[in-house]
């Protein structure tokens, strides 16, 4: 056993840290420092730049982009990225299609997509959950029928992230209606600008639009847009949920929301006493950065764990991960509505886009609501925490 | 002790309930909240028919007579619709004002007119600096040739944006944060040297920001000698405020529950589901808390010992404030997606309790109050 990092370790986290700090565009770091969304156009400038540097899917095969780092590397990659504000390569993209098409889809696929996917040429969205199949996704019946060199598919996809921005999406789909549910679903690639297809979209309780519900409607599906074999779909879906096993607990998100939160409570006042300098709030911050610093060695545990672990197998562990990161996450979102207290009350969606008037309150007020409200979405999506503890229950303890 | 009602207050039950039930699903409410003051002139002049805008004022000054336990049952009905009229602004916090600070000239003059629903006030306290500090007042008032003048800023005035009359804090001596010097006064919102500027609060009620420059005002009570009633009239507004939280609560736990009754998930309804179930029952035992502490807080918002009052009001807000966040969050969470989402009632209430958790002191603030005060029980 040796607890600590080796000198090369360390010289690599070096490196990206100054990379994410120092030559990353500044102008969209503060703006996710803010707690502001990204446009489109933000995001895709971000991918690029990063994936100019060969540093968008360093996770890949080599062939596709990747860099063959060590488990350790990665780890360094995503909390040196997270904690300077740098937003993540699109999740969608870079997480779950890529990795898919990257092991499970033909030549042709991996050419045509892979490039295009990990420079953000195509955004990807992912259709899985429906109205009916939310944690019990293997119900989904959005079908999808053979008729000569196509599928027709016809149903329903929901909580569809971003599917306004998306120019394609990668759907579970019904194939054999007959087969149990886990063996009858495919792994479609389909185009957004296909006829048939309606994106609706969905407000969310912090007056934001992410997600939407598409609808498709006899939509032509070119045979060649399946992934892998048909009717194999949840494996592969198996695969891309158990593909994310250590940046799930965004350890370097909820650091640097804790060195914000400082900052702010050090600007704001009660009476003739800081925030900061609050017996109570300090506390219960205090609390949560030894939650924060106890899950940081589970997710070392974890990421040096990977090694042995199979490839492409849920490591039941990342469970523990998600439970605990989501609620240090929510966690950091009510330490900010302690600071600003009261002035979490007025509602002004106008910090997204820049002050007309001036602000009610401090500017730094206007978000912390909307993050509070949003971020309750963390324990609820990619598998609740209910159906995390589930996992845990079977897989770890055996029950 | 009797926790039931008596009879004509179980007919104002009925009577108030059965108003918001047929006047505030969510569809009602939504179109309500499309009107530009955002809530519904009619059901305001209904609730003055219904002698509700004047239900806390005696009856000899064109009210219903009604103590906090009536205050409560009207509370509470709104918390389960959401109702957006500003009752809370109008009736408890400017009518508790008038109440115990008005002379009875300014009583008969403006007590009727609030309850017959043609006067609409608000209580322009809270500024910039002050936090939850209710003696933080730097708004200042000034006296010359028997006029007084008001000159200032105040804050996140729920209601204030509409309102016809204000009543406003402000420092007559004293230093900054000295409960001592503050005066109330009433000020006219259409008078040269007021402005105000509008807004929605997360909950989609609305307050304003109001600035007074050199304003004609008339003091309400002594002024410099206003901060025992102001802090009284908060203590009586936290009870209020607990009643409507416990209604807000009943209503998300209610609507949770039929959730898990009909959500279908792995086969079965998710309520079957005995964690589930375990959830809805703690959300239960959190309301239950919470409705005990909300009868506490209206058996003690009258309390003529200002200490004891405090005490117990901190109390009731600690406990409204911690059941109401746990209630919330859980209501989401059992939800899934759909309880994330604007077009499901589900998430209004979530949002409403959060303002309330937030209103006059959020459950740290008053735990730090109690603890300084040695908490509740003698030692
Ligand atoms: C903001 C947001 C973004 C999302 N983005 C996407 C996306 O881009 N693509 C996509 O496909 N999906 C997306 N989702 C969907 C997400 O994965 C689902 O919401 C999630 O799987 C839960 O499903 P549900 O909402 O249908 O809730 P349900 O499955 O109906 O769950 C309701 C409640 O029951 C509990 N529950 C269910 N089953 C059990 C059980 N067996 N034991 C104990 N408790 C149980 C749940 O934990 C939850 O508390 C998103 C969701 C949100 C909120
Ligand atoms: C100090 C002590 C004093 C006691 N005094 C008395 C007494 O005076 N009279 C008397 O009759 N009994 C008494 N008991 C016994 C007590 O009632 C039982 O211990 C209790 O009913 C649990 O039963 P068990 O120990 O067989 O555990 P089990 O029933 O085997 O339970 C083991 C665990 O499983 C959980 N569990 C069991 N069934 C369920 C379920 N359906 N859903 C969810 N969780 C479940 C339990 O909560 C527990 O955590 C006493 C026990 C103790 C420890």
């Amino acid at each position: 056993m040796d607890l600590a990092f080796t000198k090369e370790e360390i010289a690599f986290r070096d490196e990206m840290r100054h990379f994410f700090r120092n030559e990353f565009p500044e102008a969209i770091r503060r703006k996710a420092s803010e707690g502001r969304h990204l446009s489109r156009e933000e995001m895709v400038t971000a991918q690029r730049f990063l994936n100019a540097r060969g540093l968008a899917v360093p996770h890949w095969p080599q062939a596709w982009g990747g860099r063959d780092w060590s488990s350790i590397q990665t780890y360094f990659y995503q909390d040196e990225m997270q904690q300077a504000n740098v937003p993540s390569p699109l999740p969608f993209n870079v997480s779950m299609v890529g990795p898919v098409i990257a092991t499970f889809g033909n030549e042709r696929q991996k050419h045509e997509f892979l490039p295009q996917i990990a420079n953000l040429d195509i955004w990807f969205c992912q259709g899985f959950s429906e109205p009916g199949s939310g944690s019990d996704l293997a119900s989904l019946r959005t079908s999808a029928k053979r008729d000569g060199d196509h599928y027709l598919v016809n149903g329903q996809k929901t909580w569809t992230t971003l599917a306004q921005y998306a120019d394609w999406i990668f759907c579970l789909v019904r194939t054999d209606p007959a087969a149990k549910p886990q063996e009858g679903i495919s792994f479609l690639l389909i185009d957004m600008k296909s006829p048939g297809i309606t994106v609706r979209p969905i407000q969310t309780i912090d007056g934001g639009h992410e997600v939407n519900e598409v609808f498709f409607d006899d939509v032509k599906v070119p045979l060649e847009n399946l992934v892998g074999q048909e009717n194999k779909g949840w494996d592969y879906a198996k695969f891309l949920l158990g593909n994310e096993r250590t940046g799930i607990a965004r350890v370097g998100t909820s650091k640097e929301r804790i060195r914000r939160i400082k900052e702010l409570a050090a600007l704001e006042r009660s009476g003739d006493q800081r925030v900061i300098d609050n017996p109570r709030f300090r506390e219960k911050l205090a609390a949560v950065e030894v939650e924060l610093k106890a899950l940081e060695l589970t997710q070392l545990r974890v990421v040096a764990n990977e090694r042995r672990a199979q490839h492409g197998k849920p490591d039941p562990a990342s469970s523990i991960l998600k439970i605990k990161g989501s609620e240090i996450q929510q966690a950091t979102t009510e330490l900010l509505m302690d600071v600003v207290g009261p002035y979490a009350m007025p509602y002004q969606p106008q910090f997204e886009e820049g002050w007309n008037e001036p602000p009610i309150g401090p500017d730094y007020a206007a978000p912390a609501a909307p993050t509070y409200f949003n971020w309750r979405k963390i324990s609820i999506y990619g598998g609740s925490n209910e159906i995390q503890r589930n996992i845990i229950a079977k897989a770890i303890l055996g029950l | 002790m009797d926790f039931d009602l008596s009879e004509e207050q179980s007919l104002l039950k009925d009577s108030v309930e059965k108003l918001v039930a047929q006047h505030y699903d969510f569809e009602q409410r939504k179109k309500y909240l499309q009107t530009p003051q955002g809530w519904s002139p009619d059901l305001w002049a209904r609730y003055a028919e219904m002698g509700l805008l004047g239900l806390p004022f005696a009856e000899a000054e064109g009210g219903f007579g009604g103590g906090a336990v009536e205050t409560m049952i009207v509370m509470e009905a709104f918390g389960r619709g959401l109702v957006l009229e500003p009752y809370f602004a109008t009736v408890v916090l400017a009518g508790g004002l008038l109440r115990h600070a008005a002379s009875s000239a300014q009583r008969a003059e403006l007590l009727p007119a609030i309850a017959s629903g043609t006067l609409r006030m608000a209580f322009a306290h809270s500024e910039r600096q002050a936090r939850y500090d209710l003696a933080d007042v730097t708004t200042s008032a000034r006296e010359s040739a028997g006029s007084w003048r008001i000159t200032g800023e105040k804050s996140l005035v729920l209601a204030g944006e509409h309102a016809d009359r204000l009543i406003v804090s402000a420092r007559v001596a004293g230093a900054a944060r000295a409960q001592d010097g503050i005066g109330l006064f009433l000020v006219d919102a259409g008078a040269a040297g007021v402005s105000r500027r509008g807004y929605a609060l997360q909950d989609a009620t609305r307050a304003a920001e109001i600035s007074f420059s050199d304003v004609p005002a008339t003091p309400l009570g002594a002024p410099g000698k206003a901060f025992p009633v102001i802090a009284r009239v908060v203590d009586e507004a936290l009870a209020a405020l607990a009643a409507e939280a416990v209604g807000v609560m009943a209503a998300m736990h209610e609507v949770t529950l039929d959730y898990l009754r009909t959500r279908k998930q792995f086969g079965r309804a998710i309520g079957q589901f005995q964690v589930l179930q375990h959830r809805a029952v703690d959300m239960l035992v959190a309301i239950e808390q919470a409705r005990s502490m909300a009868f506490f807080a209206t058996m003690m918002a009258n309390e003529a010992d200002a200490t004891e009052r405090r005490r117990a009001l901190a109390a009731a807000k600690i406990q409204i404030g911690r059941s109401g966040h746990k209630v919330g969050q859980e209501a989401i969470q059992l939800h899934g997606g759909i309880g994330m989402t604007m077009e499901y009632k589900v998430g209004h209430y979530f949002k409403r309790m959060t303002m309330i958790e937030l209103l006059f002191g959020d459950a740290d603030h008053h735990l730090a109050e109690l603890a300084a005060m040695g908490g509740l029980i003698a030692g």
